[in-house]
């Protein structure tokens, strides 16, 4: 093996590692008495709850990768049986389905309930429900943290206060009291101030799209990306690592002119520059990539990868206002964005890494992301002139994947683009 | 007095997707006037700045959808696509301003789309606090303010104390008269259609407050000496329709099939504050101390603690109910998300329960009547035999 595909795999197995360990030390949580908190992923509060050594779990992680294992059509099953509507959001059941069926994680060993459920309310109103419903389940306590909503593109002060008095007042001591120690602000800052310099590098990472041809892709490659930063590991040396060697990959990439690596090979001969609105679909992750990069379509910006922060604007985690940062943090996720401004972050990325074109993977499941999605199209397309694509499929439904409908409905999109660009 | 006067004027209002009665009210008075959309919005707070207040509850089954469709996906609920529609047709051009109550995702990028379709007009989307702490009533009574302040400048008339005071006054009433049907339906449903409670409820998404406890007084006093004879019906409570409202055909339907329905959950905002609003010298704090100490449970709203569910149980047994249906509208998050815990409640208690779903447009007024009469046929027979 030659030493640049050595280097091509380290960010991968660094993370594949830190995964293991992360869902090993899980597995023994119990019993090494360690306590266990489930929370979700906008807006996580990894920082503080690291601060408390206290474990994370976030559900929609593992209903994802249990739509990426083909589990989750049992789970949504087993949930609907047991009374869960086929209407509602399909996180929600593949997680109370998995629960039900011994609730054994991507690793193949058993997760510990919860000891707490640190219901951080950020950008979506169905995480107060899954919580509810969680309650009923485990019988734990619940802490609420409300995020208000962005509704006029902008944090106000009164947003921020808030925030960051509910983390003082009722978030901080509720974890005080599952962990049974006090916070060490010293030790917070140090995370803080970790995950400030992993974000930089990520940021990095993402800007580097902008580059023809791509040394990433943004989206299918992207998903993997996001995963030690906006899960349990934001704030430890290992995720620091994780990045920086992200970043050289990236650099080497592109001091020679290589693109992204998919699951077949490298894409080298890009043809269309894409930005992505949404997220992917899960049970069929690697088919629907594969429509792609077929077609030498790349992804050059997305917006789920922002639900966990959208660090390209200037946002860091700022180790000398823990509180007020944290809330910022909160306040400023994908998902927690008016309209307005969610339209304009893509104008700016159509704009910024000069795409050809947008794709809208509407959503069953998450009236989040996508009510409201058509108008926003029409939106980005009169702002941008730029053509864009819809189509709809599901997180981790196998239901609503119907690959020959999408592959149709993508292979017209591409022949426009085409006929677009001949005629320019 | 007949009721059936009173009754043909709601159903002429609610049929009235040009709200003429907006229309004509601001033309008499000068005023302008507010919509908002469900559950609720502090209404007394509006209204003493000089404004009317006017719910927006979907377009229901008179309005035909010929643009809403292509701003919405086939799995989103109803009611935002029938807005929309009424929005470019025009028919909320006499709204000077519209709120968007924070109640779910879809409401939510609702009152985005708004500020893109009418960049022109007043639009506020309201966070309610989730968190009944000292740090949720911080922020609730800053975003009061915030309300009351916009709801002056837009009508130019300060909402002085002495407004406010008077307002919760008004609106107190109006919850009082409203409590006292709800009773007399619950003791003698016979005399309280159903259907009728519900265009009179829905009568005061339009009408000016004062005007509309008049008409509650009014059709109180005549409906106590209503001559309806009393059936062999099951009571039952409704539950999961407090954002898009059932058409009038299917509340017809439910109460057509064997069920008085003793209580519901629709146009919930009038009902949303369990107790009266006090007055006194810091009115606003009034509101948003009412706000915090005591609303109904519904499913928009966080239940802290461990009694999920109990609202509902207290309800049945308060109403003295036999069953619960859960009519939720199609693809609702929020109402589909909470049945389970709801279902389980009312298991533990031993409450029977049915439940489909529904959309304000629905035609299949019939399988819910047969859903509905098939439940009340079960009640009545597992009565008989336990
Ligand atoms: S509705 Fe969307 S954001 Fe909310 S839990 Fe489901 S998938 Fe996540
Ligand atoms: S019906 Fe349900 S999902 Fe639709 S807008 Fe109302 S609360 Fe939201």
């Amino acid at each position: 093996m030659s030493s640049a595909e050595v280097q091509k795999e380290e960010s991968m197995v660094l993370q594949k590692k830190m995964l293991g360990e992360h869902f090993e030390t899980l597995s023994k949580a119990k019993e090494n008495g360690r306590k266990v908190v489930y929370t979700f992923v906008p807006g996580n509060l990894n920082e503080l709850i690291l601060a408390f050594d206290l474990l994370p779990v976030h559900p929609e992680v593992n209903a994802l990768q249990s739509g990426m294992r083909k589990l989750s059509g049992d789970y949504i099953q087993e949930a609907e049986k047991q009374g869960h509507s086929e209407d509602v959001c399909t996180y929600v059941k593949c997680d109370i389905g998995m629960l039900k069926k011994g609730n054994i994680g991507p690793t193949g060993e058993k997760l510990p309930a919860p000891d707490l459920l640190l219901l951080s309310y950020t950008g979506c109103f169905t995480f107060m429900k899954w919580f509810e419903l969680l309650k009923q389940e485990y019988g734990c306590p619940v802490v609420m943290l409300q995020v208000p909503y962005q509704a006029d593109g902008k944090i106000t002060a009164s947003q921020r206060e808030f925030v960051a008095r509910q983390l003082r007042e009722v978030v901080v001591p509720a974890l005080e009291q599952v962990s049974g120690k006090k916070l060490d602000e010293d030790r917070l800052r140090e995370l803080l101030a970790s995950s400030a310099r992993a974000e930089d590098d990520l940021v990095y990472v993402w800007e580097s799209a902008k580059h023809k041809p791509s040394p990433i892709d943004a989206y299918f490659g992207g998903v993997y990306y996001i995963g030690p930063i906006f899960t349990a590991f934001r704030g430890l040396p290992g995720c620091e690592q994780y990045y920086r060697s992200l970043r050289s990959e990236v650099d080497y990439r592109i001091a020679h002119g290589m693109g992204p690596t998919t699951p077949e090979g490298e894409l080298r001969q890009q043809k269309y520059r894409i930005v992505v609105e949404g997220p992917p679909n899960w049970t069929s992750f690697r088919e629907f990539w594969k429509i792609f990069y077929d077609e030498g379509v790349v992804m050059v910006a997305s917006t789920y990868t922002k639900v966990g922060g959208l660090y390209e604007q200037g946002f860091r985690h700022d180790p000398d206002h823990p509180f007020e940062t944290l809330a910022e943090y909160c306040l400023g996720c994908y998902t927690n964005r008016n309209l307005p401004a969610r339209v304009d972050i893509l104008a700016k990325y159509v704009e910024d890494y000069q795409a050809d074109g947008v794709l809208f993977n509407s959503i069953k499941s998450c009236n989040s992301f996508s009510a409201g999605q058509l108008m926003m199209l029409r939106e980005l397309e009169k702002l941008t002139g730029k053509a864009g694509a819809f189509i709809e499929s599901d997180l981790v439904d196998p239901r609503y994947f119907n690959a020959a409908n999408i592959k149709n409905r993508l292979e017209s999109y591409f022949q426009m683009l085409e006929a677009k660009r001949q005629a320019a | 007095m007949d009721t059936q006067p009173i009754i043909d004027r709601c159903e002429r209002l609610y049929r009235d997707i040009d709200l003429g009665y907006v229309q004509e009210w601001k033309q008499r008075t000068g005023g302008k006037a507010v919509g908002h959309l469900p559950v609720y919005v502090p209404r007394e707070l509006i209204h003493a700045a000089g404004l009317l207040p006017v719910g927006i509850m979907g377009g229901g089954d008179d309005v035909e959808i010929i643009r809403g469709d292509a701003y919405f996906q086939s799995y989103i609920c109803h009611l935002p696509r029938s807005t929309v529609e009424l929005a470019l047709g025009g028919k909320l051009d006499c709204l000077d301003g519209m709120l968007f109550p924070a109640i779910c995702d879809v409401i939510r990028n609702l009152s985005g789309m708004w500020q893109m379709m009418f960049p022109d007009k007043y639009i506020k989307y309201l966070d309610f606090p989730q968190t009944f702490n000292g740090a949720g009533r911080e922020f609730y009574r800053f975003e009061m303010a915030e309300l009351l302040l916009d709801m002056e400048t837009l009508s130019g008339i300060r909402a002085t104390p002495e407004r406010l005071n008077h307002s919760i006054t008004l609106y107190n009433a109006n919850r009082q008269v409203l409590t006292e049907l709800y009773e007399l339906r619950a003791t003698e449903p016979h005399r309280v259609p159903t259907s009728e409670l519900y265009l009179l409820l829905r009568a005061g998404n339009v009408l000016e407050v004062s005007e509309h406890t008049a008409m509650l007084h009014d059709y109180l006093a005549a409906a106590r000496h209503s001559t309806r004879p009393l059936r062999d019906n099951v009571r039952v409570v409704a539950t999961g329709l407090f954002c898009e409202q059932p058409p009038l055909s299917m509340v017809r339907a439910m109460e057509n099939s064997g069920c008085y329905i003793v209580d519901d959950d629709w146009v919930l905002g009038a009902r949303y504050q369990l107790g009266d609003t006090p007055v006194g010298d810091n009115p606003l704090a009034a509101i948003v101390d009412s706000y915090m100490s005591g609303t109904v449970a519904t499913a928009t709203r966080y239940v802290e603690g461990d009694d999920k569910g109990a609202f509902l149980v207290e309800q049945v047994r308060r109403r003295n109910a036999e069953g619960v249906i859960f009519a939720a509208a199609s693809f609702c998050d929020p109402a589909l998300l909470d049945r389970p815990m709801g279902q389980k409640a009312l298991a533990e208690a031993g409450i029977p329960y049915t439940a489909f779903t529904y959309s304000e447009n629905t035609g299949q007024v019939q399988v819910i009547k047969e859903q509905a009469g098939t439940f009340a046929d079960s009640i009545k027979l597992w009565g008989a035999v336990s």
